[in-house]
């Protein structure tokens, strides 16, 4: 759940996912769930000409399994915290597994 | 819950507006479900993991993604092989669909007002000629690539019958 509760800090950030089928695609982040489906807002696509099928979309919904990447703005990321809290699952988690 | 009593004044509301919105988004805001929700009853485009592209009205779906979609068309794309032309593309009627979840790369809303739009660098084409050049190219890839994998086995000592896609 840790990467589900960090990819909820990052929404209404701009962000790049990129897909497994090599498509790059860049926009808001709307929202995120369970799978890590990804919703975008006002996308732009790099390489646009090699993918005719996105020309007239504007907002996608994004498959969690899909998704080989997503490049997140360093600024809007909290190093810091986010090894805090991987810290204390990593804690929680190993107390519940024994 | 709240202890609700009849007497108790109508929440305010300003008519003709939603109901303020509460600043915390809710937990069940962040579901498959709620993602999909307001994309319901819209046109869409879906991409396939085998890399079809179908264009259809959104009736249905699942947590997992599954979806109904009703006036569903297939969208051909031929890219063309010199800069100089453009590709081609066709639209081919396909009906009602289900699809299963697993096989969804990407749900698209499509901007209606760009929805007549074509695509920069193709034009419509016949279907039938559309469909043959993506026959063509298809077959030619998958024999290049049957090429491929019968000499990258062989690098590694594998012979005769392995190789291929039978086995």
């Amino acid at each position: 759940m840790l990467f589900f509760s960090f990819f909820k800090t990052l929404v209404d950030q701009e962000v790049t996912v990129e897909l497994k089928n090599d498509i790059l695609l860049r926009g808001t982040l709307k929202s995120v769930d369970q799978y890590l489906n990804i919703k975008l807002d006002q996308i732009s696509v790099v390489d646009e000409l090699k993918y005719p099928h996105l020309s007239s979309v504007k907002n996608v919904f994004i498959r969690g399994s899909v998704v080989r990447y997503v490049h997140l703005p360093g600024n809007a990321v909290d190093t810091a915290l986010l090894e805090d809290a991987t810290r204390r699952e990593a804690a929680n988690s190993g107390g519940k597994a024994k | 819950m709240e202890a609700l009593n009849l007497d108790d004044a109508p929440p305010p509301q300003v008519l003709g507006q939603p109901p303020q919105q509460n600043q915390q988004l809710p937990p069940q805001m962040f579901t498959t479900a709620a993602q999909l929700l307001d994309l319901t009853d819209k046109k869409l485009m879906v991409s396939l993991r085998d890399g079809r592209k179908l264009i259809g009205v959104l009736r249905s779906w699942d947590q997992f993604a599954n979806l109904v979609l009703q006036q569903t068309i297939e969208r051909i794309f031929v890219p063309s092989l010199s800069p100089s032309e453009p590709g081609l593309f066709a639209d081919v009627p396909r009906g009602i669909f289900l699809v299963r979840g697993e096989n969804v790369t990407l749900l698209g809303e499509i901007d209606l007002d760009k929805d007549d739009d074509t695509p920069t660098g193709y034009e419509r084409a016949d279907v039938e000629v559309v469909h043959r050049l993506w026959r063509e190219r298809k077959g030619r890839e998958a024999k290049r690539e049957r090429g491929r994998r019968a000499r990258l086995l062989r690098e590694v000592g594998f012979e005769g019958e392995v190789l291929g896609e039978g086995g």
